[in-house]
Protein backbone atom coordinates (compact mmCIF):
# COMPACT_ATOMS: atom_id res chain seq x y z
CA UNK A 1 0.00 0.00 0.00
CA UNK A 2 1.24 3.51 -0.69
CA UNK A 3 1.70 5.92 2.19
CA UNK A 4 -0.10 9.11 3.17
CA UNK A 5 2.97 11.03 2.15
CA UNK A 6 2.96 9.35 -1.27
CA UNK A 7 -0.43 11.00 -1.76
CA UNK A 8 0.65 14.43 -0.56
CA UNK A 9 2.55 15.74 -3.59
CA UNK A 10 0.11 14.37 -6.24
CA UNK A 11 -2.94 15.74 -4.41
CA UNK A 12 -1.43 19.15 -3.76
CA UNK A 13 -0.06 19.27 -7.32
CA UNK A 14 -3.64 18.88 -8.57
CA UNK A 15 -4.78 21.61 -6.18
CA UNK A 16 -2.06 23.86 -7.62
CA UNK A 17 -3.60 23.26 -11.05
CA UNK A 18 -7.13 23.87 -9.82
CA UNK A 19 -6.71 26.89 -7.53
CA UNK A 20 -4.44 29.86 -8.32
CA UNK A 21 -4.41 30.82 -4.63
CA UNK A 22 -2.52 27.67 -3.65
CA UNK A 23 1.24 27.84 -3.14
CA UNK A 24 3.55 25.14 -1.78
CA UNK A 25 6.40 26.10 0.51
CA UNK A 26 9.13 23.56 1.22
CA UNK A 27 12.46 23.41 3.01
CA UNK A 28 14.24 20.83 0.82
CA UNK A 29 12.29 17.93 2.33
CA UNK A 30 9.72 16.70 -0.18
CA UNK A 31 11.01 18.79 -3.10
CA UNK A 32 11.35 15.86 -5.52
CA UNK A 33 7.62 15.15 -5.41
CA UNK A 34 6.88 18.63 -6.71
CA UNK A 35 9.35 18.68 -9.61
CA UNK A 36 6.64 18.47 -12.27
CA UNK A 37 4.35 20.92 -10.46
CA UNK A 38 7.26 23.35 -10.11
CA UNK A 39 7.70 23.30 -13.90
CA UNK A 40 4.02 24.14 -14.39
CA UNK A 41 3.85 26.67 -11.55
CA UNK A 42 7.36 27.99 -10.96
CA UNK A 43 6.17 30.91 -8.81
CA UNK A 44 3.86 28.80 -6.66
CA UNK A 45 6.23 26.00 -5.68
CA UNK A 46 8.87 27.55 -3.44
CA UNK A 47 11.80 25.77 -1.84
CA UNK A 48 13.51 28.02 0.70
CA UNK A 49 16.36 25.63 1.43
CA UNK A 50 17.04 24.23 4.89
CA UNK A 51 15.52 27.27 6.60
CA UNK A 52 12.51 26.46 8.72
CA UNK A 53 12.01 29.89 10.29
CA UNK A 54 11.86 31.31 6.78
CA UNK A 55 9.62 28.41 5.74
CA UNK A 56 6.86 29.53 8.09
CA UNK A 57 7.60 33.26 7.86
CA UNK A 58 7.48 33.20 4.07
CA UNK A 59 4.24 31.22 4.20
CA UNK A 60 2.76 33.96 6.35
CA UNK A 61 3.88 36.59 3.85
CA UNK A 62 2.28 34.63 1.02
CA UNK A 63 -0.94 34.44 3.02
CA UNK A 64 -0.91 38.19 3.68
CA UNK A 65 -0.98 38.75 -0.08
CA UNK A 66 -4.04 36.51 -0.39
CA UNK A 67 -2.45 33.16 -1.21
CA UNK A 68 -3.20 29.81 0.43
CA UNK A 69 0.20 28.40 1.45
CA UNK A 70 0.68 24.66 1.97
CA UNK A 71 3.79 24.16 4.06
CA UNK A 72 5.54 20.82 4.43
CA UNK A 73 8.42 19.21 6.24
CA UNK A 74 8.95 16.73 9.06
CA UNK A 75 6.82 17.50 12.12
CA UNK A 76 9.82 18.30 14.30
CA UNK A 77 11.00 20.98 11.85
CA UNK A 78 7.52 22.27 11.00
CA UNK A 79 6.01 22.80 14.45
CA UNK A 80 8.78 22.53 17.02
CA UNK A 81 11.79 24.30 15.52
CA UNK A 82 9.89 27.35 14.16
CA UNK A 83 7.25 27.37 16.88
CA UNK A 84 7.46 31.12 17.44
CA UNK A 85 6.87 31.66 13.72
CA UNK A 86 3.80 29.43 13.96
CA UNK A 87 2.62 31.40 16.99
CA UNK A 88 3.36 34.90 15.70
CA UNK A 89 3.71 34.90 11.90
CA UNK A 90 0.51 32.88 11.48
CA UNK A 91 -1.45 33.32 14.72
CA UNK A 92 -0.63 36.87 15.78
CA UNK A 93 -0.57 38.17 12.19
CA UNK A 94 -3.96 36.56 11.65
CA UNK A 95 -2.64 34.74 8.58
CA UNK A 96 -3.78 31.28 7.52
CA UNK A 97 -1.82 28.31 6.25
CA UNK A 98 -1.98 24.55 5.88
CA UNK A 99 0.90 22.86 7.67
CA UNK A 100 1.39 19.28 6.50
CA UNK A 101 3.87 17.23 8.48
CA UNK A 102 5.54 13.90 7.92
CA UNK A 103 7.43 11.50 10.18
CA UNK A 104 4.92 11.85 13.05
CA UNK A 105 5.90 10.51 16.48
CA UNK A 106 8.36 7.81 15.40
CA UNK A 107 7.91 6.97 11.73
CA UNK A 108 11.69 6.74 11.36
CA UNK A 109 12.91 5.16 14.59
CA UNK A 110 16.35 4.48 13.17
CA UNK A 111 16.67 8.26 12.76
CA UNK A 112 16.39 8.73 16.50
CA UNK A 113 14.79 11.36 18.69
CA UNK A 114 15.82 14.34 16.54
CA UNK A 115 13.26 13.20 13.96
CA UNK A 116 10.45 12.38 16.37
CA UNK A 117 7.68 14.84 17.22
CA UNK A 118 5.22 13.26 19.65
CA UNK A 119 4.54 16.72 21.11
CA UNK A 120 3.39 18.47 17.93
CA UNK A 121 -0.36 18.44 18.62
CA UNK A 122 0.15 19.35 22.28
CA UNK A 123 2.23 22.34 21.21
CA UNK A 124 -0.44 23.52 18.79
CA UNK A 125 -2.91 23.17 21.66
CA UNK A 126 -1.23 26.16 23.32
CA UNK A 127 -2.44 28.29 20.40
CA UNK A 128 -5.88 29.46 19.34
CA UNK A 129 -7.78 28.53 16.24
CA UNK A 130 -5.94 25.53 14.81
CA UNK A 131 -7.76 22.71 13.07
CA UNK A 132 -5.86 19.44 13.43
CA UNK A 133 -6.43 16.50 11.10
CA UNK A 134 -4.86 13.10 11.90
CA UNK A 135 -5.78 10.78 9.03
CA UNK A 136 -5.56 7.05 9.57
CA UNK A 137 -5.26 5.94 5.96
CA UNK A 138 -3.86 7.40 2.71
CA UNK A 139 -7.38 7.80 1.28
CA UNK A 140 -8.41 9.73 4.37
CA UNK A 141 -5.26 11.83 4.10
CA UNK A 142 -6.22 12.77 0.56
CA UNK A 143 -9.72 13.83 1.63
CA UNK A 144 -8.47 15.77 4.64
CA UNK A 145 -5.77 17.53 2.62
CA UNK A 146 -8.47 18.77 0.28
CA UNK A 147 -10.59 19.88 3.23
CA UNK A 148 -7.61 21.71 4.71
CA UNK A 149 -6.72 23.63 1.58
CA UNK A 150 -10.37 24.52 0.97
CA UNK A 151 -10.84 25.86 4.49
CA UNK A 152 -10.67 29.54 3.58
CA UNK A 153 -7.86 31.21 5.49
CA UNK A 154 -8.02 28.84 8.44
CA UNK A 155 -4.95 27.58 10.20
CA UNK A 156 -4.88 23.82 9.62
CA UNK A 157 -2.40 21.12 10.61
CA UNK A 158 -2.44 17.80 8.78
CA UNK A 159 -0.39 15.08 10.46
CA UNK A 160 0.71 12.43 7.97
CA UNK A 161 2.21 9.16 9.17
CA UNK A 162 3.57 5.90 7.84
CA UNK A 163 1.34 4.20 10.39
CA UNK A 164 -1.96 3.38 8.80
CA UNK A 165 -5.12 1.35 9.23
CA UNK A 166 -5.89 -1.45 6.77
CA UNK A 167 -8.84 0.27 5.17
CA UNK A 168 -10.15 3.79 4.91
CA UNK A 169 -13.36 5.07 6.45
CA UNK A 170 -15.40 8.03 5.24
CA UNK A 171 -14.14 11.23 6.88
CA UNK A 172 -15.78 14.64 6.79
CA UNK A 173 -13.09 16.86 8.29
CA UNK A 174 -15.20 17.57 11.37
CA UNK A 175 -16.86 14.77 13.25
CA UNK A 176 -15.91 11.58 15.07
CA UNK A 177 -17.34 8.38 13.64
CA UNK A 178 -18.92 5.59 15.69
CA UNK A 179 -17.21 2.35 14.70
CA UNK A 180 -18.46 0.02 17.42
CA UNK A 181 -21.14 0.38 20.08
CA UNK A 182 -21.02 -0.95 23.63
CA UNK A 183 -22.38 -0.17 27.09
CA UNK A 184 -19.43 0.04 29.47
CA UNK A 185 -17.03 2.69 28.26
CA UNK A 186 -16.02 4.83 25.30
CA UNK A 187 -12.69 4.47 23.53
CA UNK A 188 -11.64 7.25 21.18
CA UNK A 189 -9.14 5.95 18.62
CA UNK A 190 -7.25 8.69 16.81
CA UNK A 191 -6.13 8.21 13.20
CA UNK A 192 -3.75 5.30 12.67
CA UNK A 193 -4.55 3.85 16.13
CA UNK A 194 -7.93 2.51 15.00
CA UNK A 195 -6.99 -0.99 13.82
CA UNK A 196 -5.02 -1.65 16.99
CA UNK A 197 -7.81 -0.29 19.17
CA UNK A 198 -10.38 -2.49 17.42
CA UNK A 199 -8.16 -5.53 17.95
CA UNK A 200 -7.52 -4.54 21.56
CA UNK A 201 -11.21 -4.11 22.37
CA UNK A 202 -12.47 -7.21 20.58
CA UNK A 203 -15.10 -8.78 22.83
CA UNK A 204 -15.11 -5.85 25.26
CA UNK A 205 -18.43 -4.08 25.72
CA UNK A 206 -17.18 -0.62 24.75
CA UNK A 207 -18.07 1.99 22.17
CA UNK A 208 -15.24 2.89 19.80
CA UNK A 209 -15.23 6.35 18.25
CA UNK A 210 -12.86 7.08 15.39
CA UNK A 211 -11.33 10.57 15.35
CA UNK A 212 -9.49 11.93 12.34
CA UNK A 213 -10.16 15.58 13.08
CA UNK A 214 -9.14 16.15 16.71
CA UNK A 215 -9.26 19.97 16.81
CA UNK A 216 -11.84 21.21 17.14
CA UNK A 217 -12.62 18.19 19.35
CA UNK A 218 -16.01 16.65 18.63
CA UNK A 219 -17.29 16.94 22.18
CA UNK A 220 -20.87 16.35 21.10
CA UNK A 221 -19.95 12.92 19.71
CA UNK A 222 -18.25 12.03 22.98
CA UNK A 223 -21.23 13.17 25.06
CA UNK A 224 -23.61 11.24 22.83
CA UNK A 225 -21.52 8.09 23.11
CA UNK A 226 -21.17 8.51 26.88
CA UNK A 227 -24.95 8.74 27.32
CA UNK A 228 -25.26 5.16 26.06
CA UNK A 229 -21.93 3.68 27.07
CA UNK A 230 -21.17 5.50 30.31
CA UNK A 231 -18.61 8.11 31.17
CA UNK A 232 -15.46 6.00 31.41
CA UNK A 233 -13.45 7.38 28.49
CA UNK A 234 -10.16 6.13 27.08
CA UNK A 235 -8.29 8.22 24.53
CA UNK A 236 -5.77 6.40 22.33
CA UNK A 237 -3.66 8.93 20.48
CA UNK A 238 -0.63 8.41 18.21
CA UNK A 239 1.17 11.39 19.78
CA UNK A 240 1.91 12.46 23.35
CA UNK A 241 -0.25 10.59 25.90
CA UNK A 242 -2.89 12.80 27.42
CA UNK A 243 -2.83 15.42 24.66
CA UNK A 244 -6.64 15.41 24.48
CA UNK A 245 -7.40 14.61 28.11
CA UNK A 246 -8.24 18.20 29.00
CA UNK A 247 -10.38 18.57 25.89
CA UNK A 248 -12.32 15.39 26.72
CA UNK A 249 -12.73 16.60 30.31
CA UNK A 250 -14.14 19.87 29.04
CA UNK A 251 -16.60 18.00 26.83
CA UNK A 252 -17.89 16.04 29.84
CA UNK A 253 -17.71 18.84 32.41
CA UNK A 254 -21.44 18.55 33.16
CA UNK A 255 -21.25 14.92 34.29
CA UNK A 256 -19.05 12.88 36.60
CA UNK A 257 -16.58 11.04 34.40
CA UNK A 258 -13.14 9.45 34.19
CA UNK A 259 -10.63 9.87 31.38
CA UNK A 260 -7.57 7.74 30.68
CA UNK A 261 -5.17 9.25 28.14
CA UNK A 262 -3.03 6.74 26.28
CA UNK A 263 -0.42 7.58 23.71
CA UNK A 264 3.29 8.12 23.29
CA UNK A 265 5.24 8.47 26.52
CA UNK A 266 7.30 11.53 27.41
CA UNK A 267 10.39 9.60 28.36
CA UNK A 268 13.02 9.51 25.66
CA UNK A 269 13.67 5.86 24.86
CA UNK A 270 17.08 6.40 23.22
CA UNK A 271 16.32 3.42 21.00
CA UNK A 272 16.43 3.01 17.21
CA UNK A 273 14.93 -0.03 15.46
CA UNK A 274 11.47 -0.44 13.92
CA UNK A 275 8.11 1.32 14.28
CA UNK A 276 6.56 -1.81 15.81
CA UNK A 277 9.21 -1.86 18.52
CA UNK A 278 8.40 1.73 19.47
CA UNK A 279 4.68 1.02 19.40
CA UNK A 280 5.26 -1.77 21.89
CA UNK A 281 7.69 0.25 24.01
CA UNK A 282 5.01 2.92 24.46
CA UNK A 283 2.37 0.31 25.33
CA UNK A 284 0.40 0.98 22.17
CA UNK A 285 0.33 -2.57 20.80
CA UNK A 286 -2.99 -4.43 20.93
CA UNK A 287 -2.08 -6.62 23.91
CA UNK A 288 -0.94 -3.68 26.08
CA UNK A 289 -3.92 -1.57 25.06
CA UNK A 290 -6.31 -4.41 25.88
CA UNK A 291 -4.89 -4.70 29.39
CA UNK A 292 -4.96 -0.98 30.04
CA UNK A 293 -8.37 -0.32 28.51
CA UNK A 294 -9.91 -3.41 30.10
CA UNK A 295 -8.44 -2.52 33.47
CA UNK A 296 -9.76 1.01 33.30
CA UNK A 297 -13.32 0.26 32.26
CA UNK A 298 -13.45 -2.65 34.70
CA UNK A 299 -14.21 -5.25 32.08
CA UNK A 300 -13.20 -8.81 32.66
CA UNK A 301 -10.72 -9.26 29.85
CA UNK A 302 -11.36 -12.59 28.12
CA UNK A 303 -8.16 -14.43 27.46
CA UNK B 1 0.81 72.48 12.99
CA UNK B 2 -2.51 71.13 11.90
CA UNK B 3 -4.20 68.54 14.09
CA UNK B 4 -7.80 69.48 13.63
CA UNK B 5 -8.92 66.24 12.04
CA UNK B 6 -7.62 62.80 11.28
CA UNK B 7 -7.69 63.13 7.52
CA UNK B 8 -5.78 66.37 7.42
CA UNK B 9 -2.99 65.60 4.98
CA UNK B 10 -1.02 68.78 5.49
CA UNK B 11 1.30 67.51 8.22
CA UNK B 12 4.95 67.99 7.53
CA UNK B 13 8.18 66.65 8.90
CA UNK B 14 8.25 69.56 11.31
CA UNK B 15 5.05 68.30 12.92
CA UNK B 16 6.48 64.90 13.87
CA UNK B 17 8.07 65.86 17.21
CA UNK B 18 4.76 67.27 18.41
CA UNK B 19 2.92 64.15 17.25
CA UNK B 20 5.41 62.00 19.13
CA UNK B 21 4.98 64.29 22.10
CA UNK B 22 1.29 63.38 22.21
CA UNK B 23 2.39 59.81 22.98
CA UNK B 24 5.19 60.53 25.40
CA UNK B 25 4.24 63.87 26.93
CA UNK B 26 7.66 65.14 25.91
CA UNK B 27 8.71 67.11 22.87
CA UNK B 28 12.33 66.09 23.21
CA UNK B 29 13.24 62.55 22.19
CA UNK B 30 16.49 60.71 22.51
CA UNK B 31 18.12 58.94 19.57
CA UNK B 32 16.66 55.56 20.48
CA UNK B 33 13.12 56.87 20.18
CA UNK B 34 13.77 58.58 16.89
CA UNK B 35 16.41 56.46 15.16
CA UNK B 36 13.83 55.44 12.58
CA UNK B 37 12.14 58.83 12.21
CA UNK B 38 13.91 60.19 9.11
CA UNK B 39 13.90 56.83 7.33
CA UNK B 40 10.18 56.45 7.97
CA UNK B 41 9.40 59.98 6.87
CA UNK B 42 11.31 59.77 3.60
CA UNK B 43 9.74 56.40 2.81
CA UNK B 44 6.17 57.48 3.54
CA UNK B 45 6.57 60.98 2.11
CA UNK B 46 8.42 60.21 -1.10
CA UNK B 47 8.92 56.51 -1.82
CA UNK B 48 6.09 54.22 -0.77
CA UNK B 49 3.05 54.09 -3.02
CA UNK B 50 0.59 53.77 -0.18
CA UNK B 51 -2.19 55.87 1.28
CA UNK B 52 -5.05 55.31 3.72
CA UNK B 53 -7.39 54.83 0.76
CA UNK B 54 -5.16 52.18 -0.83
CA UNK B 55 -4.81 49.74 2.06
CA UNK B 56 -7.06 47.18 0.33
CA UNK B 57 -5.39 47.75 -3.05
CA UNK B 58 -3.33 44.70 -4.09
CA UNK B 59 -1.11 47.04 -6.14
CA UNK B 60 0.05 49.06 -3.13
CA UNK B 61 3.61 48.90 -1.86
CA UNK B 62 4.10 46.97 1.37
CA UNK B 63 6.05 48.43 4.29
CA UNK B 64 6.77 45.97 7.11
CA UNK B 65 8.10 47.46 10.33
CA UNK B 66 10.07 44.55 11.75
CA UNK B 67 11.75 46.51 14.53
CA UNK B 68 8.53 47.08 16.43
CA UNK B 69 10.15 48.37 19.59
CA UNK B 70 9.88 52.11 20.12
CA UNK B 71 7.11 52.64 17.55
CA UNK B 72 6.36 56.28 18.39
CA UNK B 73 8.05 57.55 15.24
CA UNK B 74 6.07 55.01 13.19
CA UNK B 75 2.75 56.01 14.73
CA UNK B 76 3.64 59.69 14.30
CA UNK B 77 4.32 59.18 10.59
CA UNK B 78 1.16 57.10 10.16
CA UNK B 79 -0.78 59.89 11.88
CA UNK B 80 0.89 62.57 9.79
CA UNK B 81 -0.08 60.70 6.65
CA UNK B 82 -3.66 60.11 7.72
CA UNK B 83 -3.59 56.37 8.42
CA UNK B 84 -4.05 56.77 12.17
CA UNK B 85 -6.24 59.46 13.75
CA UNK B 86 -4.15 61.98 15.65
CA UNK B 87 -6.67 61.67 18.47
CA UNK B 88 -5.45 58.11 19.10
CA UNK B 89 -1.90 59.16 19.93
CA UNK B 90 -2.36 60.32 23.56
CA UNK B 91 -3.75 56.90 24.50
CA UNK B 92 -0.49 55.19 23.45
CA UNK B 93 -0.01 51.95 25.37
CA UNK B 94 -3.26 52.12 27.33
CA UNK B 95 -5.73 49.23 27.59
CA UNK B 96 -8.26 50.72 25.20
CA UNK B 97 -5.74 52.05 22.70
CA UNK B 98 -5.04 50.32 19.37
CA UNK B 99 -1.50 51.72 19.64
CA UNK B 100 0.68 49.45 21.75
CA UNK B 101 4.36 49.62 22.51
CA UNK B 102 4.66 47.05 19.76
CA UNK B 103 2.28 47.44 16.81
CA UNK B 104 -0.51 44.95 16.04
CA UNK B 105 -1.50 44.83 12.38
CA UNK B 106 -5.09 43.94 13.24
CA UNK B 107 -5.42 47.13 15.31
CA UNK B 108 -3.31 49.76 13.53
CA UNK B 109 -4.59 51.11 10.20
CA UNK B 110 -1.73 51.06 7.73
CA UNK B 111 0.39 48.51 9.59
CA UNK B 112 1.12 45.55 7.28
CA UNK B 113 2.45 43.37 10.12
CA UNK B 114 2.51 43.23 13.87
CA UNK B 115 5.98 43.15 15.36
CA UNK B 116 7.81 43.10 18.64
CA UNK B 117 9.69 39.83 18.69
CA UNK B 118 12.76 40.53 16.57
CA UNK B 119 13.61 38.80 13.32
CA UNK B 120 10.14 38.16 11.96
CA UNK B 121 9.61 40.99 9.47
CA UNK B 122 12.20 40.13 6.85
CA UNK B 123 11.12 36.48 6.40
CA UNK B 124 7.50 37.67 6.13
CA UNK B 125 8.63 40.28 3.59
CA UNK B 126 10.25 37.50 1.54
CA UNK B 127 6.93 35.65 1.48
CA UNK B 128 5.07 38.85 0.62
CA UNK B 129 7.38 39.40 -2.34
CA UNK B 130 6.88 35.78 -3.43
CA UNK B 131 3.11 36.11 -3.10
CA UNK B 132 2.95 39.27 -5.17
CA UNK B 133 5.14 37.70 -7.85
CA UNK B 134 3.02 34.57 -7.95
CA UNK B 135 -0.07 36.68 -8.59
CA UNK B 136 1.56 38.65 -11.39
CA UNK B 137 1.44 41.86 -9.36
CA UNK B 138 4.64 43.32 -10.74
CA UNK B 139 4.32 46.90 -9.53
CA UNK B 140 4.27 46.64 -5.73
CA UNK B 141 7.56 46.83 -3.92
CA UNK B 142 8.14 45.34 -0.50
CA UNK B 143 10.09 47.09 2.26
CA UNK B 144 11.18 45.78 5.64
CA UNK B 145 12.71 47.99 8.32
CA UNK B 146 15.02 46.27 10.75
CA UNK B 147 17.50 47.42 13.36
CA UNK B 148 21.22 46.68 13.39
CA UNK B 149 20.95 44.66 16.61
CA UNK B 150 17.91 42.89 15.22
CA UNK B 151 20.29 41.34 12.71
CA UNK B 152 21.58 39.22 15.58
CA UNK B 153 18.51 37.03 15.06
CA UNK B 154 19.34 34.13 12.77
CA UNK B 155 15.95 34.20 11.08
CA UNK B 156 17.09 37.34 9.21
CA UNK B 157 20.00 35.45 7.77
CA UNK B 158 17.72 32.72 6.47
CA UNK B 159 15.84 35.45 4.59
CA UNK B 160 18.93 37.33 3.40
CA UNK B 161 20.63 34.16 2.15
CA UNK B 162 17.50 33.09 0.27
CA UNK B 163 16.40 36.39 -1.26
CA UNK B 164 19.69 37.21 -2.99
CA UNK B 165 20.15 33.99 -4.95
CA UNK B 166 16.38 33.89 -5.57
CA UNK B 167 16.67 37.29 -7.29
CA UNK B 168 13.79 38.85 -5.36
CA UNK B 169 14.40 42.29 -6.78
CA UNK B 170 11.14 43.76 -5.49
CA UNK B 171 12.36 43.18 -1.93
CA UNK B 172 13.95 46.09 -0.07
CA UNK B 173 15.40 46.24 3.41
CA UNK B 174 16.41 49.29 5.35
CA UNK B 175 18.67 48.63 8.32
CA UNK B 176 18.62 51.49 10.80
CA UNK B 177 22.09 51.28 12.29
CA UNK B 178 22.42 53.04 15.64
CA UNK B 179 25.31 50.82 16.68
CA UNK B 180 23.20 48.99 19.22
CA UNK B 181 24.50 45.49 18.42
CA UNK B 182 26.90 44.27 21.10
CA UNK B 183 28.99 42.34 18.59
CA UNK B 184 29.58 44.08 15.28
CA UNK B 185 32.34 44.89 12.82
CA UNK B 186 32.66 48.05 10.71
CA UNK B 187 30.93 47.55 7.40
CA UNK B 188 29.72 44.17 8.52
CA UNK B 189 26.03 44.79 7.83
CA UNK B 190 26.34 45.71 4.16
CA UNK B 191 28.99 43.03 3.64
CA UNK B 192 26.66 40.28 4.79
CA UNK B 193 23.92 41.37 2.41
CA UNK B 194 26.40 41.79 -0.44
CA UNK B 195 27.79 38.31 0.17
CA UNK B 196 24.27 36.99 -0.43
CA UNK B 197 23.99 38.87 -3.72
CA UNK B 198 22.07 41.95 -2.60
CA UNK B 199 22.60 45.46 -3.87
CA UNK B 200 23.73 47.50 -0.85
CA UNK B 201 24.15 51.20 -0.07
CA UNK B 202 25.17 52.80 3.21
CA UNK B 203 24.07 56.37 3.86
CA UNK B 204 23.56 58.96 6.58
CA UNK B 205 20.22 58.03 8.12
CA UNK B 206 19.42 61.67 8.90
CA UNK B 207 20.09 63.02 5.39
CA UNK B 208 16.78 63.00 3.54
CA UNK B 209 18.25 63.49 0.07
CA UNK B 210 20.82 60.75 0.62
CA UNK B 211 18.13 58.42 1.92
CA UNK B 212 15.87 59.17 -1.03
CA UNK B 213 18.68 58.56 -3.51
CA UNK B 214 19.57 55.26 -1.84
CA UNK B 215 15.94 54.14 -1.61
CA UNK B 216 15.36 54.79 -5.29
CA UNK B 217 18.67 53.54 -6.68
CA UNK B 218 18.20 50.94 -9.44
CA UNK B 219 19.09 47.33 -8.54
CA UNK B 220 17.99 45.14 -11.43
CA UNK B 221 17.70 41.45 -10.64
CA UNK B 222 18.77 41.85 -7.02
CA UNK B 223 17.11 42.72 -3.72
CA UNK B 224 18.30 45.99 -2.25
CA UNK B 225 19.42 46.99 1.24
CA UNK B 226 19.98 50.50 2.53
CA UNK B 227 22.02 50.78 5.71
CA UNK B 228 20.95 54.03 7.33
CA UNK B 229 23.52 55.08 9.90
CA UNK B 230 22.39 57.30 12.74
CA UNK B 231 24.00 58.45 15.96
CA UNK B 232 24.90 55.57 18.31
CA UNK B 233 22.22 54.56 20.78
CA UNK B 234 24.71 54.80 23.62
CA UNK B 235 25.91 58.29 22.68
Amino acid sequence: MDTMRDRFAPVVSRLLDEDPRVAVVLAEIGVDGFAEAARRHPDRVVNVGIREQLLVGAAAGLALTGMRPVVHTFASFLVERPFEQVKLDLGHQDAGAVLVSAAASFDWPAGGYTHMAPGDVALLDTLDGWTVHVPGHPDEAETLLRHAVAAGDDKVYVRLSLQSNGRALPVDGQRFRTVREGRSGVVVAVGPMLDTVLAATEGLDVTVLYATTVRPFDGEALRRAARAAGTDVVLVEPYLAGTSTATANDALSEVPHRVLGLGVGRRELRRYGQVEEHVAAHGLDARSLRERIGGFVGAAVPA
Amino acid sequence: MHMTNATDMTHTYADLPALMGLMTGDEKHGPAATSTLDVLWVLYDRVLRVSPERMADPERDRFLLSKGHGPMAYYAVLAAKGFVPVEWLPGFGSYDSPLGHHPDRTLVPGAEIGSGSLGHGLPIAVGTALGLRAQGLDEPRVWALIGDAELDEGSNHEAIAFAGPAGLDRLHTVVVDNSSATYARPGGIAARFEAAGWSALTVDGRDHEALYAAFTAPHPGRPHVVVARVEPKSA
